[in-house]
């Protein structure tokens, strides 16, 4: 039994934080919160899912719009295009983001619901990470990139890698290829590149899963391809530009349509997708744009959303979230290693928000 | 009728009124619930499995059965065989069971037979902690320490010493293109044999320890030495719950996904040669599942689907084998 007093002594410690708990929790609920001036302040709850490339912009924008927004929550679970797009079709998010524009097999999920809308919302480069000591600024061509991942060209000084490469050493070292074992937006576009740049010497198609070579090496999630390159001697793969760089990889420079040999950039993203044609619906394709500083292997990656919400604000909440994705939140993406969107495109998005009505 | 209940009808009569007088709430609702319990266990595995297999459908009627069983697997050629990804499951599951067994019921022998009782328990607390660390970590533990150095130390040395012998090389030896993998299906064997050994150790020392010790004493006295006993007394005891703890092994083997996905290669090919990579059902489901779409949603659903059926089919032999051993023992 407790000694006589000790129970007094706990009531009271007890009573004091009580008191001190609801002072502490009314304080932070209570936060002062900048709101902005120029838009007008929304609440409620958005949720997103899809593409994992733009996973890291999400988070970024998503925590910098709190700020901005105090009274809005955004969510965004990364679980890929394809599942982000049937999620969207059954009516369990707000948006979806995917890498790819919605595929004709996938338009029967759409039947009967309203327009999908098109946002563009970044721009990336996928560079070629290679691994070979003592060769640097390696130089490719599209048709042996495609010759050298169909397991055409085995070994690094083989005379079509060397005719492109006069100054270089290149060892007779075999070639290891690196490639996603999980399936991607990068694996598609990047095959989509070998598709559009060299129809007749790539056989291999372009998914979001590709039957690679059986020699080829399989790693999960760009972070993966970049340790199989980084740990093999001979290796080349493809890597997402922002992966890339965090891994410190070597990347060659490919050449692009007009006949220039680009190293990966955000500015060579950029330029690309400022030549592309945009279709109405604001789709397009970045790979083997024209233009001579484009970066020919650049992907990109849109916010899905209907153009009819069920509630109006539904609507509002997704009108000021995808408008701070395409207006102050461009400005993140420069240190996240993504590339802006070319101010055309970026107009012609915003303009499109106001189709989104209830 | 038996002569006791002629004996002394009074006290029958009593326990029949007693029996038709209705039991006490709270047995009812403690019968109630368990009953809902069980049944809803039972209910879930069958809506599971029920819709899975109507979002596989798609899958089924594209393929026809042939086409299931396939090899092809190629979202261009929009065919999807998983005969590659049963195959790969078989032989990891198959590798692992043949390198965790003579480990687990070695340990367990160990722990019941020779260890002193002091000693058992530390070594038992050790061995379930195998069971403790999460799958994702042994799949990443695989394939950034133990595939990269496993390959040049253990499988390049073991390959080129059989290459070109008849049945271990084409085991054991080097692909076609000279090259053996970190990445493989025998890494992912390996490290599926570590992680149900714990189970299997387990399973076995319970049922190592029920055997009586009249007979271990028997055996002992008789003149049998420890291997004698063990092969005499313990093994036809336990053959059955060691055979049942296999079996649940390989169905923790044949299901496990991450460690697998991350140490298996991901290469749709079905090859003999184990240090090479392979593909397992679970492994695809994890890496394609989010970008699929269409056919190949539908075809990675079927493909759980026939996991499922898999596991079920291990596990009720698994306790067919066990039931059949005790009956044997029961009429021995």
């Amino acid at each position: 039994m407790q000694p006589r007093g000790t129970k007094r002594i706990t009531v009271g410690v007890g009573g004091v934080a009580i008191v001190a708990a609801v002072v502490a929790l009314s304080a932070c609920s209570s936060s002062p919160s900048p709101s902005s001036t120029s838009s007008p302040a929304v609440s409620g709850t958005l949720n997103g899912a899809g593409s994992t490339f733009q996973n890291t912009f999400q988070q970024a924008a998503i925590s910098q719009y709190r700020s901005v927004q105090s009274h809005a929550t955004v969510n965004y679970n990364s679980v890929g295009s394809g599942a982000g797009r049937s999620d969207l079709a059954a009516g369990t998010v707000n948006f979806a983001g995917s890498d790819s524009p919605i595929p004709s097999t996938e338009q029967s999920n759409f039947a009967g619901k309203p327009t999908v809308l098109y946002f563009p919302v970044l721009i990336g480069p996928i560079t070629m990470s290679y691994n070979l000591p003592g060769v640097s600024g390696l130089k490719l061509t599209p048709t042996v990139i495609a010759n050298i991942f169909q397991g055409n060209i085995t070994t690094w000084n083989n005379s079509a890698i060397t005719a492109i490469n006069p100054g270089a050493k290149l060892p007779s070292t075999p070639i290891t290829l690196a490639v996603r074992s999980d399936s991607s937006g990068t694996t598609q576009n990047f095959s989509l590149f070998l598709q559009t740049a060299e129809p007749s010497v790539w056989k291999l198609g372009s998914a979001s899963t590709i039957s690679w070579p059986t020699s080829a090496r399989a790693g999960m999630g760009n972070t993966g391809v970049a340790q199989i390159i980084k740990s093999t001697t001979g290796a080349i793969g493809y890597v997402d530009y922002a992966d890339a760089k965090a891994s410190g990889l070597t990347f060659a420079s490919v050449e692009n349509s007009s006949g220039k040999f680009i190293t990966p950039s955000t500015t060579g993203a950029s330029d690309a997708a400022s030549t592309v044609t945009v279709q109405p619906n604001l789709t397009f394709h970045a790979v083997w744009a024209s233009g001579a500083s484009s970066y020919p292997i650049t992907y990109q990656s849109w916010v899905l959303a209907y153009q009819k919400q069920p509630n109006a604000n539904d609507a509002k909440l997704l009108k000021s979230y995808i408008g701070y994705l395409l207006g102050d939140g461009q400005n993140l993406l420069p240190g996240l290693n993504y590339a802006k969107l070319p101010g055309n495109i970026d107009s012609m998005a915003k303009a499109q928000l106001d189709k989104i009505t209830s | 009728m038996s002569n006791s209940a002629r004996a002394d009808p009074a006290g029958n009569a009593a326990s029949a009124r007693a029996l038709r007088r209705p039991r006490p709430l709270g047995d009812r609702v403690f019968q109630v619930l368990a009953l809902v319990s069980g049944l809803l266990v039972l209910a879930i595995l069958v809506l599971i499995l029920a819709s899975t297999t109507q979002q596989s459908t798609s899958w089924f009627s594209h393929e026809g059965i042939s086409g299931i069983f396939s090899t092809t697997w190629s979202v261009q050629k929009d065919q999807f065989g998983a005969l590659t990804f049963i195959y790969g499951t078989v032989i990891t599951a198959l590798i692992a069971v043949i390198l965790a067994v003579p480990l687990s019921v070695g340990i367990a022998l160990l722990l019941t037979e020779v260890v002193p009782y002091r000693w058992s328990r530390p070594i038992v607390y050790v061995v379930d902690l195998l069971a403790v660390v999460p799958s994702v970590v042994w799949g990443l533990w695989g394939i950034l320490v133990f595939a990269p150095w496993v390959q040049p130390h253990v499988y390049a040395p073991i390959a080129a010493g059989l290459k070109g012998v008849p049945v271990l090389g084409n085991l054991f030896g080097p692909s076609t293109g000279g090259a053996v993998y970190g990445a493989s299906l025998f890494t992912a064997g390996l490290i599926l044999a570590v992680m149900i050994t714990p189970i299997i150790t387990s399973l076995s020392r319970e049922v190592i320890a029920t055997v009586p010790a009249i007979d271990r004493e028997g055996a002992y006295a008789l003149g049998a030495t420890r291997l004698e006993m063990i092969r005499g007394v313990v093994w036809p005891h336990s053959q059955g719950g060691i055979v049942g703890a296999v079996l649940l092994g390989l169905g923790r083997a044949m299901g496990e996904t991450i460690a697998a996905a991350l140490v298996i290669g991901s290469s749709t090919q079905i090859t003999s040669h184990l240090f090479t990579p392979g593909y397992s059902m679970p492994a695809v489901i994890a890496n394609q599942f989010g970008e699929a779409f269409g056919v190949q949603r539908s075809a990675l659903l079927g493909i759980g689907v026939l996991l499922f059926v898999l596991t079920i089919i291990v596990n009720v032999l698994a306790r067919a084998a066990v039931a059949r051993s005790m009956a044997r023992q029961r009429g021995a």
